[in-house]
């Protein structure tokens, strides 16, 4: 009924990722970093749907909730460090941090 | 009719992300992530795993994103911070990652392409990802509950030392 | 009392034991008595053991003490070996030991070293004696070094000045050169007879080995330059007089007595061995020849009053080797006694000159001392005739011996010989009448006790009768008998007899009444040049530190920053490159380490894409 070209899909995940990575490669914010991250993951999970619904098979919905679980400790922690880092350095800027510079 | 829908949910998610990777605000950015993820649910939808719709509108675009909110309201000092970050995103600086990430696009699409077609949109209901997950799946499940676990006593962890130094700090 | 035989030994080294861990709590007067006691002790019981083996059919005697090491099919056993040659050797160990240690107490009264160097004699003793008993080449082997680590320590006793330190580190090092050599003779005799036991090898050796062959000439040779690096023979002789750096009852007990004719009593231990290998045992009789007339003329131009005695006991050795050379061993070992007795009466009476003469060794500084010590005087005079071999003192009877089988083998080596004891009767004599005769510079600063004068007292008479001493060695040396027959009094004998009065003769125109004078004589060049020759004796240490020494150190100079090091400092320096190149890329900062994730990707998805 409701037929999606399987490779629109992976190509939306791909534009997705990519934004992400850009985000993540330009932000010199902490929290934006993290945030791309987030569009990162999202995107790899779009990309895990896409192929589930493509088969007609659960794994690839339990692969996003594996994605959703590692995400969401992932945010745990890394604002914590965030926080962590505010406090230390009184700046979240990623590029001050260069402490274990060899 | 799908398909135009999916078009233009396609076209929000990747207008909101471009919009929250150039926000100079955090608090801009994660409205637009947030609309991001959203548009994401609907495609969700509409390839039918409404399961992870689900989860997606709920956990990422709710809790997660709860925690941002709070962390932003914690650290945000207004209007130096927006300073700072145009300081930071001069234009020059977008040239050098755009090109590695576009050489990368350029790449995935070819994968995707040399593929070939094929449609999607078969329905995968949640009774079907609950037996799954409680079935092969047993094992990845009792990983990620140690993967949240030990998120919790990372997070509570790092945060913790914060009340501890003071302590400290004035013992010593 | 035989059965005690263990504990000859055992006492020095007790001694050594309670000295060595309660040495400087004991109180002054203690110390000898437990030092010289132990030695006394070992004595006794050695007249007491001497006397039964004597009396009986002096069988050898074997005990068995349990192992100091059982292998497979190599067993080291704690076991003893008492026969006619060790009977002489314990009766020179512990009896001229003892004494030299009763003389010891009252020469070293004033040292603060008191305990620690009655430890040391006594822990020398215990290892001279372990090394004459010994059944085993191995056991034998560790008195041989034990004594060696005692001369080393005594040597430098006086360790504040650094050439006593220097001195005692040589004889260490040149002996040690030997004692590598002995170890491989033994290894290769255990290899090839698979036994220590040195009776048995002596047995499996002569009816496994033909004579001449090259495995008895080899092993032979090997013994040989053990025997000789500690009995300070060609060429390893260097470390004799140098040794002299060592208060004088040490070089009295060490480097007269006994450790330096262990060399002497390894040969006559093993002689099947060297009658097994002709060419080593000839080798042996050269080199004594060689040696004695090379140290002779040595001690002839020295002016240091233990220097002199030092060559004279090189030279002395040196006569002992030439009669085991000859196969004259009973003669060897005679010589061996009867050179103990005079030599450590020598030693001990020079010791008591420099004792009471202000610690001077020059003996062109002494003169006169006649009157003043008359005691010293006749031991020395003694010691001297004895040393020179005159007639009826002990030293007559042994030199005499050697010399006439000498003669039965070669003419030359006799004639060596006979030069070498006209000039022993030179340099002796004119010790005796330079330091006693003429005029006396200085006063005599003290006298000597009687723990002094007793053991001089006592050697003088071992070394004036000591030639009626002779115990038999048929029972250990069978071809050796004939050797010990009369000889006719003809030419040979009488020139024999004769060439130590000549010597006699020449100091006395030289020293005693002025005839000549070594003084007039050094106004030639060519007599100053043969003198500085000899003062330096004959230029070995000159030889070696310039044929070994020096190309050695200048090859270490060379060599200073290690060139074989350099390869292992380039890996560090090549590893500790690359660490620098890679180090460049760990920023510290994050979204460089993204970019890097980024860029690997980019990376090998183009390599699946290509290939």
């Amino acid at each position: 009924m409701n037929e999606i070209p399987m490779e629109l899909g992976l190509l939306l995940s791909v534009v997705l990722f990519v934004l992400g990575l850009i985000g993540v490669l330009v932000r010199r914010n902490l929290i934006m970093i993290l945030m791309s991250l987030e569009v990162m993951l999202n995107a790899t999970g779009l990309a895990f749907i896409v192929a589930g619904s493509r088969w007609g098979q659960a794994d690839g919905q339990i692969m996003f909730l594996l994605i959703l679980t590692l995400a969401a400790a992932e945010v745990g922690v890394g604002l914590g460090l965030a926080l962590q880092i505010f406090h230390r350095f009184h700046t979240l800027d990623a590029d001050s941090v260069s402490e274990m510079k060899g | 009719m799908t398909l135009i829908i999916f078009y233009i949910t396609s076209a929000v998610a990747i207008f909101a992300t471009v919009m929250m990777i150039t926000r100079l605000n955090a608090v801009h950015g994660l409205l637009y992530l947030i609309l991001s993820l959203l548009s994401v649910g609907v495609i969700f939808f509409l390839l039918g795993a409404h399961f992870a719709a689900v989860l997606e509108v709920i956990i990422y675009a709710g809790a997660i994103m709860v925690l941002f909110v709070f962390v932003i309201m914690m650290l945000n000092q207004g209007q130096a911070t927006i300073d700072e970050e145009r300081a930071w995103l001069e234009p020059g600086i977008w040239i050098g990652p755009s090109l590695l990430a576009s050489i990368l696009f350029a790449e995935m699409m070819a994968v995707i392409m040399l593929g070939g077609s094929a449609a999607t949109g078969l329905v995968v209901n949640s009774k079907q990802v609950g037996a799954a997950l409680y079935g092969p799946y047993l094992l990845a499940v009792e990983l990620a509950s140690m993967l949240l676990l030990a998120g919790l006593v990372g997070a509570y962890h790092l945060g913790k030392p914060m009340l501890k130094k003071t302590k400290s700090g004035t013992k010593s | 009392m035989i059965e005690l035989l263990g504990w000859v030994p055992l006492f020095p080294f007790l001694g050594f034991l309670i000295l060595v861990f309660a040495g400087e709590r004991l109180s002054k007067p203690i110390i000898p008595w437990v030092g010289a006691g132990s030695v006394g002790i070992s004595a006794l019981l050695t007249a007491l053991i001497g006397a039964e083996f004597l009396r009986g059919t002096m069988e050898p005697y074997r005990m068995f003490s349990g192992y100091w090491m059982a292998l497979d099919d190599m067993s080291v056993p704690f076991g003893f070996y008492l026969d006619a040659l060790s009977m002489t050797m314990l009766f020179v160990v512990s009896g001229v030991g003892f004494l030299i240690h009763v003389y010891s107490a009252g020469f070293m009264e004033s040292d603060p070293g008191y305990a620690r160097f009655f430890a040391y004699m006594n822990l020398f003793v215990s290892a001279m004696l372990v090394l004459v008993l010994a059944d085993n080449l191995v056991l034998l082997y560790l008195g041989w070094e034990g004594v060696g680590l005692g001369s080393y320590l005594l040597i430098g006793f006086w360790y504040e000045d650094p050439d006593n330190g220097h001195a005692a580190r040589k004889a260490f090092v040149m002996t040690r050169i030997g004692d590598t050599s002995m170890a491989l003779g033994l290894f290769l005799l255990f290899t090839h007879l698979h036994t220590f036991d040195i009776q048995f090898l002596m047995i499996r050796a002569g009816n496994e080995w033909t004579p001449g062959t090259w495995l008895p000439v080899v092993s032979a040779a090997l013994l040989l330059g053990g025997a000789l690096g500690k009995s300070a023979q060609l060429p390893l002789q260097t470390w004799l007089p140098d040794a002299m750096a060592g208060p004088t009852p040490v070089s009295a007990l060490i480097h007269a007595a006994t450790m330096v004719t262990a060399g002497v009593y390894l040969i006559a231990r093993t002689h099947d061995l060297f009658l097994l290998a002709p060419s080593v045992q000839f080798a042996v009789g050269i080199i004594g020849a060689i040696t004695l007339l090379i140290a002779g003329f040595s001690a002839l131009a020295q002016t240091d009053i233990k220097r002199i005695l030092a060559y004279s006991t090189i030279s002395q050795i040196g006569y002992m080797f030439l009669a085991l050379g000859v196969g004259a061993w009973s003669a060897a070992i005679f010589h061996l006694l009867t050179h103990a007795f005079f030599k450590a009466l020598l030693f001990l009476a020079a010791g008591a000159v420099i004792f009471c003469f202000h610690h001077e060794h020059n003996i062109f500084k002494m003169g006169g001392l006649r009157k003043p010590m008359p005691l010293t005087f006749w031991s020395f005079m003694i010691g001297c005739a004895a040393l020179s071999a005159l007639p009826f003192t002990s030293g007559f009877y042994s030199k005499h011996e050697i010399l006439l089988a000498a003669f039965e083998v070669s003419p030359v080596l006799w004639a060596a010989g006979c030069l070498g004891a006209l000039i022993t009767g030179i340099y002796s004599f004119r010790l005796v009448f330079v330091v006693f005769f003429g005029t006396q510079s200085q006063s005599v600063e003290k006298g000597i006790g009687w723990r002094m004068a007793a053991p001089l007292v006592l050697l003088g008479i071992l070394a004036l009768f000591g030639g009626l001493l002779q115990i038999p060695m048929d029972s250990v040396f069978p071809g050796s008998a004939n050797t010990d027959t009369d000889h006719a009094f003809n030419l040979v004998s009488a020139l024999t007899i004769a060439a130590p009065f000549a010597g006699l003769l020449i100091a006395v125109l030289f020293y005693l009444s002025g005839t000549f004078s070594a003084q007039r004589l050094a106004n030639y060049g060519w007599a100053r040049l043969v003198r500085q020759f000899f003062l330096s004796g004959c230029g070995f240490d000159a030889i070696y530190a310039n044929l070994l020494v020096r190309p050695f150190v200048s090859i270490a100079k060379l060599n200073k920053n290690d060139v074989v090091d350099l390869l292992y400092l380039g890996i560090a320096w090549l590893s500790r490159e690359f660490h620098r190149i890679a180090r460049t890329s760990q920023t510290g900062r994050v979204r460089w380490y993204a970019s890097s994730m980024a860029l690997g990707a980019v990376f090998i998805l183009a390599i699946g894409l290509l290939s």
